[in-house]
């Protein structure tokens, strides 16, 4: 089922290794297979409690009354939970690193957003007497309108869903409503295009269905301490928000996690530490706080929707001239990550390829649903959904094999990419041309002879072409949305100085390197194979010419080194968007 | 009314760990009096392998079996900071912690052992098995064992390693876009077969072909695991799923896993694939990750072959009977297109 191919890259590699390459059983299988693996509600404690929410049945409303008195006496109720309770009731997860602007609640204040949304949580002796008494509370609404689309909710007089946002967009660089990509001068190239494409793509909200559904358990220790057993996917990423919505020192938690039965983007949000934790500190009892699988489905938060456009401009030998994306991401009705995800879209465009005009525009827009949040290949499944379904159909607009179509256009070592950073350890080619061999998928001879290390780079393909940059879409202003190019920056154009290379600590200072650690370093230099340089595959061309190495010019390329950057740099920097 | 076969492509690439960076990793290792080691994380073990990857990756550098390696995750009071398991960052970030952590321990161990066998620590190599030797002396050997026992009880030292992986934290321009995103990418391409019913609209997966570059599969199985289980789930979201049938129309949501559609043991198709390794030069000896790009691919590949098959483009996921069904009858009929080997 699964074969390594070892002669592929092999002067690239060391393979002298002892455990590192080795198919060798997981210490945690046998209990896994046999059902014995601890999760986090495999703990059980004297005196237990069980916390459930009541949720908004509404998409948008306005909260008039909250009446927990018949509640309060029903069976079992130990404590009801209202917004008051939260010290901090406004968060956002990526506060953490200083990005964006706290806008969402634990429990709902005076307005509910999405249907779903907590307003009220009940902790009783069981979770069967939590669920009646649920019953019991009484809230009077005052309906709203709502926006599902998210092209509507950007559109002027749309209901505000997120008044922390109240243009129904996430602000970039405190200046724009999206998060742009510019590179070269798509507009003229689509006119000099044989062909051009232009077609829309949705992606799905998708759950993440995991086994165990979310949850936790909350229970005071003896030292003033809590100790959590949780299924976070990012243990002190829980700890640091829970710390931060329940208003105390971190080091008042004790984590405890690790074994998660199944992930997949689905508990990065802390959806039930907070409430249990201030369950916990609220009663002085042990607080489980557990999603049932009809939560988990419908407010458990999915991947967001994308709605994605893609035009594209292509000359009839094959050569993607221009590309331009601009989509949507549905956050729902608060941040959560989408706000991460765009900006890891915009440096995914254009894929896997080398274009030479390139350029995108990413919405983060809310809508009145349940925030969506991260999953599986987030910012990247549904831009990647939608340029290979394009790419299908421009390679079938020129008349040419797809395998083909990818192998001309794919991105080689030393190309520049439209993020101004060059390309290296690139192997696309190479992933295609095995494929086909292995699917029995005919290509040419020229297709099978290009390579990932031979060809990029040269010429423009190493070069940062002259760039239009424009102001479209400044904050509050939509009528900007249309405006023309404001100024073009020169060739080789570089404003983002290059971080520094990541380095490994633990050998320096007082202690001595350790010798004769294995290498895994590339340990020889690379031969060059005699392969040919990118030429159009199709129709033939008799007399490829042979590759011209070309000088860059000063500037073009970003030097390794320079200016490198000390210290913490925070994301409030990056964005220039602080929290609170 | 017929059944169609088709073929479809898609080529893909995917970023190791989080966009601009800023996310660190940290790793401690020690080893107890018989030169036992464990390996303290923060990490989350999702099922995708996070205990063992990091064993492997500390046994290698430390050069021990592996038998004498644990992996103790995840508590928030012995386990240092790591930003967390998702972003395909687990084997890329906390591999190269944990490489820092065993190779600061493996100082201090062939400090000792030097120590013991009067010689000087660089001429030491480890052989894999238990055993620290002068290089090209093989009789002139001490077992970690040994080593550890001296450490402790003789020489007072502390067998133990700290470790830190850190890609630093890159800005990005507002009107450009410009950024340092990532240090290392992983490559795929992968083809699907299909088979498209012009009566019932029904699509089936009859096999999955692929090839994957990932840097090196530091555990060949775990690797197989996640590729095998990711393209389970990219046909899932190709075919089957989503809690919003009707997007942007909120309604008729799932409850559970009866109204919920995902495929079933039946509906899976034959996987075929093959690794590539080209290894990233700041990857744990090369290695990139392989977990969340592996369900990208089979969505489109799967697009691309219903087309393929019946001549008809479904742009809006899941791909649904009802979806090809319109789709047949709005173009007149199934137009089959030009067959791809196989």
């Amino acid at each position: 089922m699964l074969d390594i191919r070892k002669d592929i890259f092999a002067n690239e590699r060391d393979d002298n290794l002892n455990v590192v390459g080795k198919g060798i059983q997981r210490q945690d299988m046998p209990g896994h297979v046999t059902g014995r693996s601890p999760f986090f509600d495999d703990h059980a404690f004297e005196g237990l409690l069980h916390l459930k929410v009541v949720r908004s049945p509404h998409h948008h409303a306005r909260i008039r009354s909250i009446d927990v008195s018949a509640a309060e006496r029903a069976p079992g109720v130990k404590r009801i939970l209202r917004a008051a309770d939260v010290p901090v009731n406004k968060n956002t997860l990526l506060s953490l690193i200083n990005f964006g602007k706290d806008d969402e609640p634990s429990l709902a204040l005076d307005k509910v957003h999405y249907k779903g949304e907590p307003v009220v949580a009940i902790i009783a002796d069981s979770e069967a007497a939590a669920m009646a008494a649920r019953r019991l509370v009484r809230i009077d609404y005052e309906a709203l309108p709502h926006v599902f689309d998210v092209e509507e909710a950007l559109k002027p007089g749309a209901p505000v869903v997120n008044e922390t946002y109240p243009n129904n967009y996430f602000e970039y660089h405190d200046k724009f409503d999206h998060q742009k990509l510019r590179f070269g001068d798509t507009e003229k190239a689509f006119k000099s295009a044989d062909i051009v494409i232009e077609e829309r793509y949705q992606m799905s909200p998708i759950e993440h269905a995991p086994t165990e559904t979310n949850g936790s358990i909350a229970a005071p220790e003896q030292d003033n301490r809590f100790v959590v057993h949780s299924c976070a996917q990012g243990l002190f990423f829980s700890l640091g928000t829970a710390a931060k919505i329940l208003d105390i020192e971190s080091n008042r938690l004790h984590f405890i996690g690790g074994t998660v039965g199944g992930g997949f983007g689905g508990k990065v949000d802390s959806l039930t530490e907070p409430l249990a934790i201030l369950g916990a500190m609220l009663t002085g009892r042990p607080v489980r706080y557990v999603l049932d699988r009809e939560e988990e489905m419908l407010y458990g938060s999915p991947r967001g929707a994308e709605r994605i456009y893609v035009k594209d401009g292509v000359m009839r030998d094959g050569r993607i001239i221009a590309r331009h994306i601009r989509s949507y991401f549905d956050a729902g009705a608060y941040t959560r990550l989408s706000s991460y995800a765009a900006v890891k879209c915009t440096a995914h465009v254009p894929g896997p390829y080398w274009i030479p005009n390139a350029s995108s525009d990413i919405y983060v827009a809310y809508t009145n649903r349940c925030p969506s949040t991260a999953m599986r290949g987030f910012g990247i499944t549904a831009v990647d959904f939608a340029l290979e379904v394009q790419m299908d159909k421009l390679a079938h607009a020129v008349n040419m094999d797809p395998m083909e179509f990818r192998i001309l256009n794919a991105y080689r070592d030393n190309d520049m990419k439209p993020h101004r950073r060059v390309a290296k350890n690139t192997a696309l080619i190479e992933c295609v041309q095995v494929a086909a061999e292995k699917a029995r998928w005919p290509i040419s001879d020229n297709a099978k002879r290009q390579s990932s290390l031979v060809g990029g780079g040269e010429g423009e393909r190493g070069q940062i072409p002259a760039t239009l940059i424009d102001q479209r879409g400044q904050i509050g202003r939509p009528e900007t949305r249309n405006a023309p190019s404001t100024q073009t920056l020169p060739a080789g154009t570089t404003r983002i100085p290059l971080t520094k290379q990541p380095e490994l600590e633990g050998s320096r200072d007082s202690r001595a390197a350790a010798p004769n650690v294995p290498r895994y370093e590339p340990a020889r230099p690379m031969a060059q194979p005699a392969v040919q340089a990118p030429a159009p595959l199709a129709p033939m061309s008799p007399t490829a010419p042979p590759p011209q190495p070309v000088a860059a010019p000063p500037g073009a390329a970003p030097t390794p080194g320079a200016t490198p950057q000390h210290g913490a740099m925070r994301f409030s920097s990056v964005f220039g968007t602080r929290r609170r | 009314m017929a059944r169609h076969k088709g073929r479809g492509m898609a080529s893909i690439n995917y970023p190791i760990g989080m966009n601009l960076g800023g996310d660190p990793s940290q790793a401690l290792i020690h080893s107890n009096p018989d030169g036992k080691f464990t390996v303290a994380l923060s990490a989350i073990d999702l099922g995708q392998g996070m205990k063992q990857v990091t064993r492997q990756v500390a046994a290698e550098t430390l050069g021990v079996p592996i038998e004498d390696v644990y992996v103790d995750t995840a508590d928030s009071d012995t386990g240092p900071h790591d930003m967390g398991s998702f972003a395909s960052r687990g084997t890329h970030r906390m591999g190269n912690a944990v490489i820092a952590a065993a190779r600061e321990a493996r100082g201090v161990l062939l400090e000792a052992a030097a120590e013991e066998l009067e010689v000087n620590a660089a001429d030491l190599v480890t052989d894999g098995r238990g055993n620290i030797h002068v290089r090209g002396a093989p009789s002139r050997t001490i077992t970690v064992r040994a080593t550890a026992q001296a450490a402790q009880f003789k020489q007072g030292k502390t067998i133990a390693g700290r470790g830190i992986f850190l890609v630093p934290l890159s800005t990005v321009d507002a009107e450009t876009g410009e950024m340092n995103p990532n240090t290392a990418f992983a490559h795929a391409c992968l083809v699907a077969d299909v088979e498209v019913d012009d009566e019932t609209g029904e699509v089936t997966l009859l096999g999955i072909t692929s090839a994957y570059e990932l840097g090196r599969a530091l555990n060949p199985k775990m690797v197989e695991q996640q590729l095998v289980g990711g393209a389970w789930m990219g046909q899932s979201h190709a075919l089957f799923e989503t809690p919003e049938p009707y997007y942007p129309n909120p309604d008729h949501g799932p409850r559970d896993f009866n109204e919920y559609l995902m495929p079933g043991p039946g509906d899976i198709a034959p996987y075929s694939v093959s690794v590539l390794e080209r290894p990233a030069p700041d990857g744990p000896f090369g290695g990139k990750g392989p977990g969340e790009m592996c369900a990208n691919p089979v969505l489109p590949a799967v697009a691309n072959a219903v087309f393929n098959a019946v001549g008809v483009r479904v742009d809006e996921l899941p791909i649904t009977p009802e979806k090809v069904l319109r789709g047949i009858r709005a173009i007149g009929g199934a137009q089959p297109q030009a067959r791809r080997g196989g």
